[in-house]
């Protein structure tokens, strides 16, 4: 078994869903022949067959309509949508119908749907190509968010998404998409889709993060690990439903937190995370949870990206800020 | 006969070329067309403009001093064309792949490659300062398009809108709701479809089952037709011929340009991945570069000496531009701020400072 990237692992578990499941559909644009922008899809069209792996005109309320017509018949759309920045004309869709149908036909119809996009900056691409927006989709009642950050998890977190018989936004680092290589057996098993993955374990202090920024993260803890301060971080993983139970054991461990995204600040899911240990693990708390976070700017065109994006050096200083009190 | 059925509705699509591919003129030339060097040659050289402008940026792209850029090789005729038809106070609504457009109505070009080199201030036009920038998220500023139509309606203006989408574009329900906006009020608004068969890798088959994107139209009232883009007195005429029955108060109209998309979708592409292997070829006979160079030596308006001189002096013209884009100063880290509201709200403004404890910059 060779180490494959964290888009390999993607097209990994496209392909075992596909093979393993005749209701799975790939559609998007530019996903055929031509594998994806980002070569998610890459070789699926051929092996599959253009029934299965659909290119679909350049349009992404209908793609995420038509996926949740398809859903509702009992098949499991993937839908890949080219960047999180076209993702808007889909929010009308997934809010008014993909996340309330199950509710407002009391179970008679679903949608087993997932949307796929990949999001962030860092990667010196156009205008519209590099914002983090997962809080949008975390503020909607009835959708799942998900958000791998290794290979192995891409692998399975997507299994799970695409098995998970409601619909699921799955958001995917492209920043991070061929910076690791690691082993992932094709073996079909699927990971939790409600549960955080501690990266490191620690005493000192609890690093919350997600997507690419768990590589700057992991970076802090290493430096704080040099300077004898014992840091843990988790990877959120799955935005929405938010494992709580798994923050807040860290949290009454360690007594100190920082939240770390690359979105903007204001509503952020920081915000969220913050509140819920506020709300149920004040009293263990050291020192105020701080974020560090993008700023409430529009994404900067590439120039200015790296002003915006949480550095290492931020997230260091905050960790100080925390450690002092 | 059958009395249960009667005809309630046709239409059909007109092709109009007048230069084709040897250079050749097929009939007259229409209009201010005719006997007019001073003007042929005026497109002559912002066709090679455009080409060389695409070209270097390319080049910048390659060497790292340029983002993700889409080129227009093989497209200039499109561009160049509209920008030269319209009016200076019609207003241009872009999308991303007209730069001919965006010269011809004043640009500058260190504007444009500041723009693709990943930095707002490339957005802030000097000349043609209400055109709107380039449109990234597809098909989005059909309605804005419409939008400033209606103003320019509401205002009793004799002015003009030239909207430019791209083929896969027409597909965006955007699209359909600006034409249908239009048609209901009779706006003038003029909608270029840049048809050069993909979109990214999808070909106009897999975009539309109808024969033409011009027809896309009369779903909404709106007539329209088609022209060789890749003729650059057709894209002329007929652009001007429909921003003047816009300013008689004629209402919207659909101009379907065919053309071919001679390079990668953008530097971040490979084409070859997905075009058919001889298509590229068969098309390079079409290049609309040459074939006006073809028709002006043929009326004795051009020589190798001219095409020398010309090259030079427009490769100065674009080297400069890009020693201009390459001399910009770091803009203030501030700025990421600065031009989100008329002022940075007081209440945010500890990330403002945060910023400048990192970056440096005015308090
Ligand atoms: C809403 C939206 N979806 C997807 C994209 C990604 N994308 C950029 S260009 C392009 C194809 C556009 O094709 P067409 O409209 O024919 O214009 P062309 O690039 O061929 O000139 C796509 C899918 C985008 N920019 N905006
Ligand atoms: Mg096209």
């Amino acid at each position: 078994m060779s180490a494959i990237t964290l888009v390999e692992a993607v097209t990994q578990a496209l392909a075992y869903e596909l093979k393993h499941d005749k209701n799975v559909v790939l559609m998007g644009e530019d996903v055929g022949v031509n594998g994806g922008v980002f070569r998610a899809t890459a070789g699926l069209q051929e092996k599959f067959g253009s029934d299965r792996v659909m290119d679909t005109p350049l349009a992404e309320s209908m793609i995420a309509g038509v996926g949740i017509g398809m859903a509702t018949q009992g098949m499991r759309p993937v839908c890949e949508i080219q960047f999180m920045g076209f993702i808007y004309p889909c929010v009308d869709q997934i809010i008014n119908h993909a996340a309330r149908l199950r509710n407002r036909t009391r179970g008679r119809l679903t949608c087993p749907m997932v949307i796929r996009a990949p999001f962030g900056g860092g990667i010196h691409a156009p205008e519209h190509h590099s914002e983090s927006t997962e809080a949008i989709f975390a503020h909607m009642p009835g959708v799942r968010v998900v958000i791998p950050s290794s290979p192995a998890r891409a692998y399975g977190l997507l299994l799970a998404a695409i098995r998970d018989p409601d619909p699921v936004i799955f958001l995917e680092p492209k920043r991070i998409y061929r910076l690791v290589k690691q082993e992932v057996p094709d073996d079909g098993k699927a990971l939790p889709l409600d549960t955080c993955f501690v990266l490191r374990e620690g005493t000192d202090i609890t690093l919350i993060t997600w997507g690419a920024m768990t590589h700057e993260t992991m970076q802090v803890a290493e430096q704080l690990a040099h300077d004898g301060i014992s840091a843990e971080v988790i990877d959120v993983a799955t935005i929405k439903p938010l494992d709580t139970d798994s923050i807040l054991q860290s949290v009454a461990k360690t007594g100190r937190c920082v939240i770390i995204h690359e979105a903007a600040r204001t509503c952020g899911v920081g915000a969220e995370i913050a509140a819920q240990i506020s709300e149920k693990a004040l009293d263990r708390l050291h020192a105020p949870v701080l974020r560090v976070t993008g700023y409430d700017t529009v994404m900067p065109y590439y120039k200015q990206e790296d002003i915006f994006m949480p550095s290492v050096q931020r997230i260091r200083d905050s960790v100080d800020v925390a450690l002092a009190y | 006969m059958n009395n249960n059925k009667k005809s309630v509705a046709s239409f059909e699509i007109f092709y109009y070329e007048y230069l084709n591919e040897k250079g050749e003129l097929i009939g007259e030339l229409p209009g201010a067309l005719q006997n007019n060097p001073e003007l042929w040659q005026k497109f002559y050289r912002y066709l090679v403009l455009n080409r060389i402008y695409d070209e270097t940026a390319i080049k910048l792209q390659r060497t790292g001093q340029l983002g993700t850029y889409p080129p227009t090789q093989g497209q200039e005729a499109i561009g160049v064309g509209m920008g030269m038809a319209m009016h200076e106070d019609d207003i241009f609504v872009p999308y991303y792949r007209e730069p001919g457009t965006h010269l011809t109505r004043g640009v500058k070009m260190e504007e444009l490659y500041t723009f693709w080199g990943g930095d707002e201030r490339g957005n802030n036009f000097t000349k043609g300062t209400r055109d709107l920038p380039d449109c990234i998220p597809i098909g989005t500023q059909s309605l804005h398009g419409a939008g400033i139509a209606m103003a320019m309606k509401l205002r009793k203006e004799k002015r003009a809108v030239v909207v430019s989408i791209g083929d896969g574009g027409t597909s965006q329900g955007n699209f359909y709701e600006a034409i249908n906006f239009a048609g209901v009020h009779q706006l003038p608004l003029i909608f270029v479809i840049n048809n050069n068969h993909w979109a990214i890798s999808v070909p106009t088959e897999l975009q539309t089952h109808a024969q033409t994107f011009a027809q896309k139209g009369i779903a909404a009232g709106v007539p329209g037709e088609q022209i060789d883009g890749n003729d650059i007195f057709a894209v002329y005429h007929h652009v001007r011929q429909a921003i003047d029955a816009a300013h008689q108060g004629k209402g919207p109209y659909i101009i379907e340009a065919i053309t071919y998309r001679m390079g990668d979708h953008t530097t971040a592409d490979d084409a070859s991945r997905y075009r058919p292997g001889n298509e590229l070829d068969e098309n390079k006979d079409k290049d609309p570069i040459k074939r006006l160079r073809t028709f002006m030596a043929a009326q004795n308006l051009w020589n190798e000496a001219k095409e020398k001189a010309l090259y030079a002096e427009v490769k100065a013209e674009v080297d400069a531009a890009v020693q201009k884009y390459l001399s910009n100063t770091a803009a203030p880290a501030t700025d990421i701020f600065d031009y989100m509201y008329d002022t940075w709200p007081e209440s945010y403004h500890e990330q403002r400072d945060e910023v400048i404890a990192y970056h440096g910059g005015e308090a």
